[in-house]
């Protein structure tokens, strides 16, 4: 399948749309993530008795633009320990993945009544989104895998210690939570039986739940969601999973020793991965720029980026509650969320999931069905048993070490 | 489901915070809160009432600060046009305000409350010579009242009784002392009038002692009587 716009050859009329696509999805992006910044610290402010930004533009919206000038305008220090060019190359990576992440996201197209989601643009048919490969989603965990590099190497080139213990435990809780992420992701895919972004949205414009339309939260089921949203959080550092910049511990964590432009640079990655994971939640299980009911007055390529942008802005709201609401998890209970619970779970839906979708396939009777559910509740509570057994036993191994120190 | 109720909090919080309730941030340059009482900020050098100095130059203040920031100079008063009432008078006065810790010792060390401490503090110099304050730059004006230089920042009544609005002279160095009070007539303010309370209102207070009095014995005297009377002797013990 594929975008439409290459479909037709590739003359200079679609490098044109595409360099425009290129630019307007940058902007967005770009745009998007001053807002975040802005957003973060004015809603933070309000949940804390506090004004917030307030003096640059209107309602200190351009505050971001300020703290961007400022910090390119400061000096750039290279420590003398430091590995020179993996210090230098360290935040581009993070930068760059940060950008490319944002590709595979569709922003915006009419999938109302069967339509495809793809706009017309002098002629030629294009979906709202920049890329849109085969591979799709994997693109995403690619690069958020790769972002790490950003922050490993940012860490162990510094030359300094806690910059290294900040790169340590960004390496380690990005690992254990990729399970959780992957096998929640999975669980989409398994439904949607599409892998490419454009095609998971297109299966979730049907309305088996009426209003609702096929959106995966309901399909899927609420479980992989919110393995995905904590993972997710974990994924971005963001709090309550920040311990790769605990400041009370890591005085800065990875970016310590970093300064000015360089700094910017990782400051801006973070934000841009909390904008692109709103986006791939949306993505994901909310339906994408598919809306619930045509919103009248707005033509209809552009609604698909209305409800879009109004779904992101409520995930965006929604990680900035969880940092003015949660306090940050000990290293331990971080590793036990992540590897005994939150990959168990996401295993055991993923199962379910798969079961039922063979079910399906092969034509079960309805004695069949029974059967398989049967076997589905049996091994469930099995599972559940036995994992809650073990976390028993380790939990009071714990109390018992900890009685014995 | 205890890790979902801090959200309500937040939430609510927020929604509260969002309409702009609940703020305890003031936007500072533009709303400036009331300062305490006693407040250490920069000195003024005072005045009498006929333009006089008090200042004569004895060197106290700079004899007692610990910081070592204030120079002064005493000479002889010129015959014919005297500076101060005094003997002397201070001819060279300066503080320098990169070392000043507002202490306020000098001020309880001036014999002649020539030095006092206002409640400006807003004061961004950019030089070296800006920061110590020459005495042309001290002395309070015609008007008595501090001298705004280039580098301070002065809301709308900033400068209105801030100099030697209390001083640790006063004799039992509360605030809220109520008597007789040391301070004594400057420049500009004048003899301040006196606190409710001080002598200038005597009967007014003399009536209200009275009605409280009255209160307390329709409240069944012997007790308070008996408490009162017991503090008062241990109060004239004490001096």
């Amino acid at each position: 399948m594929g975008d439409p716009l290459y479909s037709e050859g590739i003359g200079i009329a679609v490098v044109l749309i595409t360099l425009v696509k290129v630019l307007i999805t940058f902007a967005i992006l770009l745009i998007a993530t001053m807002f975040m910044v802005w957003f973060e610290r004015k809603i933070i402010s309000d949940m804390q008795y506090r004004i917030g930004p307030n003096r640059a533009g209107p309602w200190g919206l351009l505050q971001t633009l300020a703290d961007g000038i400022k910090a390119f305008f400061k000096e750039d220090l290279l420590p003398t320990r430091a590995d020179k060019i993996v210090f230098r190359l360290a935040p581009v990576i993070s930068a760059t993945t940060a950008f490319l992440s944002f590709a595979i996201i569709p922003l915006g197209g009419d999938f109302f009544g069967g339509g495809t989601g793809s706009v017309t643009v002098f002629g030629h048919e294009t979906y709202l989104q920049l890329a849109d490969p085969p591979i799709g989603v994997l693109f995403f965990l690619a690069m958020s895998a790769l972002g790490v590099y950003g922050i490993m190497l940012a860490g162990w080139a510094s030359g300094s210690k806690y910059p290294l213990l900040g790169s340590v435990r960004a390496s380690a809780q990005i690992v254990s939570y990729e399970a959780a992420l992957g096998l929640s992701l999975a669980a989409v895919l398994l439904v949607t039986r599409a892998v490419s972004t454009h095609g998971i949205v297109a299966a979730q414009t049907g309305d088996g739940f009426g209003t609702l339309r096929n959106w995966n939260v309901l399909t899927v089921g609420i479980v992989p969601f919110v393995i995905f949203l904590i993972a997710g959080t974990a994924e971005l550092n963001r709090p309550p999973f920040d311990l790769v910049e605990a400041e009370q511990e890591l005085v800065g964590g990875f970016h310590t020793e970093y300064s000015s432009i360089r700094f910017a640079l990782f400051y801006l990655a973070e934000f841009m991965n909390t904008v692109t994971m709103s986006a791939l939640i949306v993505t994901l299980f909310f339906g994408g720029p598919a809306g619930l009911f045509d919103i009248p007055g707005i033509p209809n390529w552009l609604e698909g980026v209305v409800w879009f942008l109004a779904k992101v802005f409520v995930f965006l709201y929604l990680f900035v509650w969880f940092r003015g609401t949660l306090p940050r998890l000990r290293y331990d209970q971080l590793m036990n969320l992540g590897w005994k619970r939150l990959i168990p779970a996401a295993l055991l839906w993923l199962m379910v999931l798969g079961a039922i979708r063979v079910g399906q396939s092969s034509g079960l009777s309805s004695g069949g069905w029974a059967l398989l559910i049967a076997i589905m509740v049996v091994s469930v509570v099995v599972a559940v048993g036995l994992l809650s057994l073990s976390l028993n036993a380790a939990e009071r191994n714990h109390r018992a070490d900890e009685a014995y120190h | 489901m205890g890790y979902l109720e801090g959200f309500g909090i937040t939430g609510r919080k927020f929604a509260r915070g969002f309409v702009g309730e609940d703020i305890v941030t003031s936007e500072y340059p533009e709303q400036k809160r009331p300062k305490p009482e006693r407040f250490h900020g920069r000195h003024v050098l005072n005045r009498y009432e006929d333009g006089m100095e008090k200042c004569i130059g004895c060197e106290l203040c700079a004899g007692v600060c610990p910081a070592k920031c204030i120079y002064v100079r005493g000479r002889d008063n010129p015959l014919d046009d005297p500076v101060s009432p005094g003997e002397r008078y201070g001819f060279v006065y300066e503080i320098n305000y990169l070392r000043c810790i507002h202490c306020d010792l000098c001020v309880e060390a001036c014999p002649t409350e020539a030095i006092t401490e206002s409640k400006l503090f807003e004061f961004s110099f950019t030089s070296r010579a800006d920061a110590i304050y020459t005495k042309d730059e001290l002395v309070v004006g015609d008007d008595g009242k501090p001298q705004q230089l280039a580098w301070e920042h002065w809301a709308e009544g900033d400068d209105v009784n801030t100099s030697a609005w209390m001083r640790a002279t006063a004799p039992s160095g509360q605030a809220a002392y109520e008597d007789r009070v040391a301070w004594s007539g400057e420049l500009g303010y004048g003899v301040r009038a006196p606190e409710r309370g001080q002598p200038g209102e005597r009967e007014e207070r003399a009536a209200r002692e009275a009605a409280a009095a009255a209160a307390q014995a329709s409240h069944g005297h012997g007790h308070d009587d008996g408490h009162g009377h017991d503090d008062g002797h241990g109060h004239g013990g004490g001096h």
